[in-house]
Order: structure tokens, then C-alpha cells, then sequence
């Protein structure tokens, strides 16, 4: 009875147990990236359309700071080392390597929120807000869709923090699949700022 | 396990309720989610029947003074809203919930608690949408909410019509991207042993093909749907042209999500049809092989037709031909399909039960509207078509006379399973009849309206056009839809109370969900079956001889079955336990809606605080009960 | 569960280690401070575009590919995902196409 309990609950996690042999939850979230790509897509897609778009207002070129973008950017790809450093931890059951990085992780992304915030102040300064163009509401909506899935993702990270300090993420190998899916989602967010990056802020 | 250690806090124990309420609210069960999906969609069926009524009662004569000019636009706008996504989505998720799992010989989905997650949330959106009749009237600016009327804020102070669409929509947006991932999730990996793609029954192929649909088009309606919310509530110029906006790109970010989204309403029927001909024809579905690829190809093709919404747009001569091009080409694959049904059902035993009248309602009407679709492709006819009734022709034979008969068909066929009790065929057979005759008097004449000029949304015309005779027959009709919708419920009530036992395989079927007893146990496989053909229940019971006519395997010839298996049923079975975080977390979500209505910051910090907490609940609880 | 766990550290072989991460990382940041320099080169004008999307493609693959495990996990995830790409530059491409023929149209027009 017992083992069969212990079998049973472990059927959602067990990559053994499905037809493909891959895990439900891994599936199911690049499942969720895939049409994370569509949605990311169509702010994109708004934002060409709209990039020159300006009205009276200021242009692109009147408001980005591509130094200190770059640099946030180089924060945020930074991150990614760290949250795939907190992966390799678990995987080898070293939890005290995992909330190190775990917090590392957090504080890069919070650092690059915090560089979003003081930008889009800049802008509001230069007269660059969601209702002066077009081109202000679709760079301040993709942008904000964009940090709001790092801010997300920064409460995810400090979940697992916890998790791991209050002993929840054992047994390891399960405590590494949730972070593995917690990486995931970050490397992702990653990826589409560094498509942000280049397409809205270097293409000229 | 480590949980065992610790005592857990009472707000994290799982519930044990088995029965009353409780029961349901908590439950994770596939089959009683679907219960619930299928009843929430026909109440909201009933109510969005009651809007068509209303419509066609003001409709009946030239100058009708029944209801005015506003509320005619909110009836018409809520009606199509609520048919496409609140009867004819959820419906088809009713039969996703209860027979994917079934059909592919699995205990439950992949994710249980995101299942029950889908459900509340499709509940809540539906009853948020359904709340603007309460607080200043309902959406009014037609299912597709066309910019830039519907995204300049209200006319009036205080008008929220369109913001209870725009948010509405979103929260359904989530419970079918939720749902999507857990289906695609379970069709690939929960399969019976031996389940290979190709031995798939056809409705878990056209599940698969929907749920991926699902997954792709919603992320971007839910794109447009943000864009209008920021226009309306913040000021953004999105689809403000006065402002530099382009209204032309809600209407591309829509079609991309609502062309796609007329095959996420029209596969499920065409996956039931395809399990109901063949049982019914007592022969294999044939080529199958086709129908799937076809299935497949409508999913691909789907993504490459939006423009033709848009023909009188002005997107040019370039566009508007690749458009007209890909739009014939979409009317293949379709074809492939009809032509397969009627060949699986020539030269078959056929049986004339209900669930076969509605298949075969379903492939005649979805002919109708399906070569009236086909009109549409022509640019320049479609330019005499735009905006009127021949429209409204089209999309009720496909999306009635397709999607809702073809649903029917699968409520009658799968009844047994459900409820263990058989339907009554003789008032199944008045039901179908009456449906099919008052839809073709309510729909048909919309051809002849349409072409004479009649044009859509308009809501009330004047006398000597024309149409006084055929809008007269039209609400008729429609009577008789409603009359022959209470012959269904009156059957319905009648036969779960005193039904024919129906026992495991009353229609002699061939797919896995009739080896099991009617209605399923909760775990539904005492054993999990190992499948070696396509249709596999049927090649246990049935050889072919010589001449490839089925001869029944003797008694006893059949190698292990279920018989054994039953004996020690549910011993050591352990099924997902239930729980109330993912009523908890839904429930944030309309909060979260009338937070942006009100303009209320503290109103959306208590619906996310709420959502947030629904998830921290679902990862803390134990992954079982304590003690059972 | 003991041979989930095996099979979890057979797994783990087959993934870069930790230093390679690093050097991954470094090759990023190079790749990146390259697309700015890029962006100051005048005389590249029409080459800016592909120059800078081909840079972006590489970083993308080596975050996905490296950092996410595609290249080391099933070909199934690198099929949604892909499809989820494809299927968005596809469609979005094309509407972007169908507002800069409208707008030569009427551009001719005037």
C-alpha cells in the first residue's frame, strides 16, 4: 500500500511513468514557452509597426541611452549564469551553492528592473509617456510586459530560496526538477530581451 | 515521506470530502471537471439562447419596437461572445476533460489541479462577463470588438461595456492557455502502453490539433485585448488613429487569434463524428490516415487565412489574393474529410441511432456552410457579402449546424458512459428532427436576406424590401430550436433518473473507453489496458474473416479482460487528492478585472495577494491527504 | 526512486560543466559589448541590420541551446519551441508585410 502511495504521487514527476519518457511538467512548460513566443511576438510586431510613429513627441533616438541599456542587458545575460550555476548546485544536492546563486540570480534581476524603472523615468522626463505616440505606448507596454515577467520570475527565485531553507526541496532530484522549470522560464525571459535588445534598441 | 515530519497547517490539508458540494468544488477528477464544464456551458447555452430569441422576436416584423436599438447591440454582442466562448469552447473542453484520459487508457490528466484550475477560471470569467448586465449594461461592439469604436473610452461617463469584454475575454484567455498545456501534456505522454500516434482515436488526434491552436492563438488575442485595455483605461494610442494608432492591426491581431479559433470550434465535433460514423457504420473509419493528416493540415493552414475577414480592408490586390488563395486551399483538407466520413459510412450495416442522425446532420449542414465559406473567398463576391446576412448565414451552419449538432451527436453517444443509463431514442429522434428543421428555417433564409441586402447588426429594417417574409420564417425557426432544446432537457432529466441500463458497451463501440463500466470508476482502468491496434477495444471482440467482414471473437478467446481486473477493483489505485487552491487562485482573477474597471490599486493588490496566495497554497500542500 | 536518481546523474553528464557555462557567459557579454560597437560604425549602413541579427541569433541559440539544454534535451522541446518561433515570425511577418504594402499603395497614390 504504502509503496504503491508513494509510486502513485510520484507519477507526476516520474520521467519513467509517461508514454514519452520526458516529464509532464518540462513538456508542459516548453509548451507554455512556445506560445510564449507568439505572445512576446505580437508586442514585437506592434512595436515595428510603431517604432517611427511618433507624432510631436520624441523619437527613439531623442530618448535611448544605448550604453546603459547595454549594460543592463549584459546584467540580465549575467543572470542566466547564475541561475544555470544554482541548477548544476542541486543537481550535485549542494543547497547551501544553490541559494547563493539562487540570491545572485534575484539581485542581478532585480538590478535590471531597477535600471528599467530609472529608464522609464528618463523617458517620462523627456516627454516620452504611454500616451504621447504610438511609439511611447508600445515600447513602454512591451518593455513592462517584458519586466513584469523578470519581476515574476525574481518571486519565483525567492521561492525556491525558501524552499530550499525550509528543507522542501527534497528530495533533491524533485528539488531540481522545480528549479530546473524556474530556469527555464528565466533563460527565456533572457532570451527575449536579447531579442528586445537588438531589434528595439541597436536596429536603426 | 518528508512532509510526514512536520505536522501540516490546517490550510494546507488537503480536503477529503467525497460527496455533497465540497466534493465538487474541490474535486480534481477529470470526469467530474467535465461534468462541470458541460453543465456551466449549456446554462450559459440557455442564456445565450435566450439573447438569440430576443433578437429574432424583435426581428419578426419590419419596425419591431420589442427592445431598442441599445439593447439590441448588447444582445448581439453577448449572444456571439457567449456561444463562441462560453458554449461551444467550454463544450468541447467538457469532452476533452471526460474522454481524452478515457480514450487513451489513463487514470487522470497530466495535471490534475491545473485542470480544476481551467474550470474556475472559466467560470469566473464567464460570470464576470456576465456581471456588465449589472453595472451599466453588457458589451456592445459585436464579438470582435472592432477598433477604434471599442477602444476609445466610453461615450457615456461610466461606460464599462467594453472594458468587461476586453477583461472578460482575457480571464478565459488564461483557463484555455492553462487547459491547452494540459491536454497537449496528456495526450503525448499519458497514452496507454502500445498507444502509438497512429493507433490514436481521431478525437484525441483532433484534440491534440485544437489544444495546440489553443495554445498558439490565445497568447495573441490576448495581446490585442491588453492593447484595447491600455487604450481604454490609460490613455495609449494603440488603435487611436487621431493619435498615429492603426485600428487596422486590432483587426489583423484578431483574425490571427478568430481564424484559428473557427477550427478550435470546429475540430472537437469533427473528432466526435469521426468516433460516432464508424461505430455506427459497424466498419473502421476510413482512411484514416487522411482524416488525421487532414486534421493536422487544417491546424497548419489555419494560421494562413485570417485576411479574408478583412477583404474590404483595403490590404491591396497582393494580400488580398494570397489571401483568396490560401482561403480555396483550406476548403481541401475539409473536403478530404467529408468525402472520408461518407465513405466510411457506404456499403456499412448502418444503425440510425440518435448520436448517427446528429453525425449525419453534421456533415450535411457543415456542407452547407462550408460551400458558403468557400463563396466567401472570392474577393470581389465577398465584397458584396461583407457585412450581411449571407454572413451570418455561413457561420451558423458551420458553428450551429457544425460545431453544436456535431456536439449533440457526442452528448448522445457518450451519455451511457457518463451515467451508466441509456437516453430515451424516441424523444432523441423528435430533438434531432425538430433542431434540424428549425435550425435550416432559421439559418437558410439568412442566404436569401443576405443576398437581397440585409445587412448585419442593424436592429430593426423598414417594410417593403423584401424581407418581411423570410425574417418572419427566421423566428419561427428559432422557436423551434428553443422547443426542441426542452425536448433534449426534458430527455435528459428523464433518463438519468430512469434511463435503460446501459451497461459497459451498449453501441458495440471500438475505443477504449467502453471497456470499463458505465458510469467509470473514479481511477476508470483498474488495469492500465497495453493497446496493439487502432480502435483496439473493437479488434478484441471482433476478427475479420476472409471477406473483411467483422466475425465476433468466441467467448472466453479474447486474451486478459477486464473481467479479472475488476475483482480486486481499486485496491491499491491512489488517485490525485483533491483541493481548493485552484478555486482560491481563480478567484483573484475577476477581482483583479474589477480592479482595473474601478481604477482601484487596492482592489488589484487584494485579487493578485489572492491569486498569489491560491499558488503558494498549491505548492506547500502535501501531496496527499493525511490518513486515508 | 533510486533509479530516478541514477538515471539523474547520468543525466547530468551529458551537460556542460560549470566552467563551460562560464566561458558561455563570457562569449555572451563579447557578443553583446560587439552589437553596440556595431551600432557606431557608420560606414556599415545597409550591413547594420543583418550584421546585428545574425549576432542576436547567436546569442539566442547559445542561451536556448546551452543555458536551457536544448541541445543536449529532447528533440521534442526544441519542436515546440521552434514551432512557437517559426509560427510567430511567420505570421507577424507577414503582417507587417500587409501594412508597408499598404502604405506604398498609398503612397503612390498621393
Amino acid at each position: 500500500m504504502h509503496d504503491a502511495t508513494v509510486e502513485e504521487t510520484h507519477a507526476e514527476h516520474d520521467p519513467h511513468a509517461t508514454y514519452t519518457g520526458l516529464d509532464n511538467v518540462k513538456l508542459a512548460m516548453w509548451a507554455f514557452l512556445g506560445s510564449e513566443c507568439l505572445f512576446f511576438g505580437a508586442l514585437i510586431a506592434s512595436h515595428l509597426l510603431y517604432r517611427n510613429r511618433t507624432g510631436t513627441g520624441p523619437t527613439r533616438h531623442d530618448v535611448y541611452d544605448i550604453p546603459y541599456t547595454s549594460v543592463s542587458s549584459f546584467v540580465l545575460l549575467m543572470s542566466s549564469l547564475t541561475m544555470v550555476l544554482a541548477l548544476a548546485a542541486i543537481q550535485r544536492g549542494d543547497h547551501r551553492k544553490l541559494r547563493i546563486w539562487l540570491l545572485a540570480t534575484s539581485l542581478l534581476g532585480a538590478s535590471f528592473i531597477g535600471g528599467q524603472f530609472f529608464e522609464f523615468t528618463e523617458f517620462v522626463h523627456k516627454g516620452l509617456t504611454l500616451q504621447t505616440s504610438p511609439f511611447g505606448s508600445s515600447f513602454f507596454v512591451l518593455t513592462g510586459f517584458h519586466g513584469t515577467h523578470v519581476a515574476i520570475g525574481i518571486l519565483m527565485l525567492l521561492t525556491m530560496y525558501t524552499l530550499s531553507k525550509l528543507g522542501k526541496l527534497d528530495p533533491f532530484s524533485e528539488g531540481a526538477k522545480k528549479v530546473e522549470m524556474v530556469g527555464l522560464y528565466w533563460h527565456f525571459v533572457d532570451i527575449i530581451w536579447i531579442v528586445i535588445f537588438t531589434v528595439v534598441y541597436l536596429f536603426p | 515521506m518528508a512532509m510526514v515530519t512536520t505536522p501540516t497547517p490546517w490550510f494546507l490539508r488537503r480536503p477529503k470530502a467525497s460527496h455533497g458540494i465540497w466534493s465538487w468544488v474541490t474535486t480534481v477528477d477529470h470526469k467530474r471537471i467535465g461534468i462541470m464544464y458541460g453543465y456551466t456551458a449549456f446554462v450559459f447555452f440557455i442564456l445565450g439562447g435566450l439573447e438569440a430569441l430576443l433578437i429574432r422576436a424583435q426581428l419578426a416584423t419590419p419596425e419591431g419596437k420589442l427592445i431598442s436599438a441599445d439593447l439590441y447591440n448588447q444582445l448581439f454582442t453577448t449572444h456571439g461572445v457567449t456561444m463562441i466562448f462560453l458554449v461551444v469552447m467550454p463544450m468541447g473542453a467538457a469532452f476533452f476533460n471526460y474522454f481524452i484520459p478515457l480514450m487513451i487508457g489513463a487514470r487522470d490528466v497530466a495535471f490534475p489541479r491545473l485542470n480544476s484550475l481551467s474550470y474556475w477560471v472559466f467560470l469566473f470569467g464567464g460570470l464576470f462577463l456576465y456581471s456588465s448586465w449589472f453595472f451599466g449594461g453588457a458589451p456592445d461592439g459585436g464579438w470582435f470588438g472592432y477598433a477604434p469604436l471599442s477602444s476609445s473610452a466610453g461615450f457615456l461617463p461610466g461606460d464599462h461595456r467594453i472594458d468587461f469584454y476586453a477583461l472578460g475575454l482575457q480571464i478565459l484567455g488564461v483557463a484555455s492557455i492553462v487547459a491547452s498545456a494540459n491536454f497537449i501534456t496528456t495526450i503525448l505522454n499519458m497514452r496507454a502502453p502500445g498507444m502509438k500516434l497512429m493507433k490514436m482515436p481521431v478525437f484525441i488526434w483532433m484534440s491534440l490539433v485544437v489544444n495546440f491552436l489553443l495554445l498558439f492563438a490565445m497568447p495573441v488575442i490576448a495581446v490585442a485585448l491588453f492593447f484595447m485595455t491600455f487604450d481604454r483605461t490609460f490613455g495609449a494610442l494603440f488603435f487611436a488613429p487621431a493619435g498615429g494608432g492603426d485600428p487596422i492591426l486590432w483587426q489583423h491581431l484578431f483574425w490571427l487569434f478568430g481564424h484559428p479559433e473557427v477550427y478550435i470550434l470546429i475540430l472537437p465535433a469533427m473528432g466526435i463524428v469521426s468516433e460516432i460514423l464508424p461505430v455506427f457504420s459497424r466498419k473502421p473509419l476510413f482512411g484514416y490516415s487522411f482524416v488525421v493528416f487532414s486534421g493536422a493540415a487544417i491546424g497548419f493552414m489555419g494560421w494562413g487565412v485570417w485576411a479574408h475577414h478583412m477583404f474590404t480592408v483595403g490590404l491591396g490586390p497582393a494580400a488580398n489574393s494570397a489571401f483568396a488563395v490560401s482561403t480555396m486551399f483550406i476548403a481541401v483538407p475539409t473536403g478530404v474529410k467529408i468525402f472520408n466520413w461518407m465513405a466510411t459510412m457506404a456499403g456499412g450495416s448502418l444503425k440510425f441511432k440518435t448520436p448517427m442522425l446528429f453525425s449525419i446532420g453534421f456533415i450535411a449542414m457543415f456542407i452547407i456552410g462550408g460551400l458558403s465559406g468557400v463563396t466567401h473567398s472570392i474577393v470581389p463576391h465577398d465584397a458584396q457579402q461583407q457585412d450581411t446576412y449571407y454572413i451570418v448565414a455561413h457561420f451558423h451552419y458551420v458553428l450551429f449546424g457544425g460545431a453544436i449538432i456535431g456536439l449533440f451527436g457526442g452528448l448522445y453517444f457518450w451519455f451511457p458512459k457518463i451515467y451508466g443509463k441509456m437516453m430515451d431514442e424516441r424523444l432523441g429522434k423528435i430533438h434531432f428532427w425538430m433542431m434540424l428543421i428549425g435550425f435550416n428555417m432559421t439559418f437558410g433564409p439568412f442566404h436569401i436576406l443576405g443576398l437581397k441586402g440585409m445587412p448585419r447588426r442593424y436592429y430593426t429594417y423598414q417594410a417593403g424590401l423584401g424581407w418581411e417574409m423570410w425574417n418572419m420564417l427566421s423566428t419561427v425557426g428559432a422557436f423551434l430550436i428553443a422547443a426542441s432544446t426542452l425536448v433534449f432537457m426534458h430527455n435528459w432529466v428523464k433518463s438519468k433518473r430512469k434511463g435503460e441500463i446501459a451497461g459497459n458497451d451498449p453501441w458495440d463501440a471500438r475505443t477504449l473507453e467502453w471497456t470499463i463500466p458505465s458510469p467509470p470508476p473514479e481511477y476508470n482502468f483498474a488495469v492500465i489496458p497495453t493497446v496493439t491496434e487502432r480502435d483496439d477495444f473493437w479488434h478484441r471482440k471482433y476478427k475479420e474473416d476472409k471477406k473483411g467482414r467483422p466475425v465476433p471473437v468466441p467467448v472466453g478467446g479474447s486474451e486478459e479482460h477486464s473481467e479479472d481486473a475488476e475483482h480486486d477493483a481499486g485496491h491499491g489505485i491512489h488517485m490525485p487528492s483533491p483541493s481548493y487552491f485552484p478555486l482560491v487562485a481563480a478567484i483573484g482573477m475577476p477581482v483583479a478585472g474589477f480592479a482595473v474597471i474601478l481604477h482601484s490599486w487596492p482592489l488589484g493588490i487584494v485579487g493578485t495577494v489572492i491569486t498569489l496566495a491560491g499558488f503558494y497554497g498549491w505548492v506547500l500542500e502535501p501531496a496527499t491527504a493525511e490518513e486515508h | 526512486m533510486s533509479t530516478t536518481e541514477t538515471s539523474l546523474e547520468e543525466h547530468a553528464h551529458d551537460h556542460p560543466s560549470e566552467f563551460q557555462y562560464v566561458k558561455i557567459a563570457i562569449f555572451l557579454g563579447i557578443v553583446t559589448a560587439l552589437e553596440v560597437v556595431v551600432v557606431y560604425i557608420d560606414s556599415l549602413t545597409n550591413l547594420i541590420v543583418p550584421i546585428l541579427s545574425a549576432m542576436m541569433i547567436v546569442k539566442f541559440v547559445a542561451v536556448a541551446g546551452y543555458f536551457m539544454h536544448l541541445k543536449f534535451d529532447s528533440k521534442i522541446f526544441r519542436r515546440f519551441f521552434i514551432l512557437g518561433i517559426i509560427l510567430a515570425m511567420a505570421i507577424y511577418g507577414v503582417v507587417l508585410w500587409t501594412f508597408t504594402f499598404a502604405e506604398r499603395l498609398a503612397g503612390a497614390a498621393s
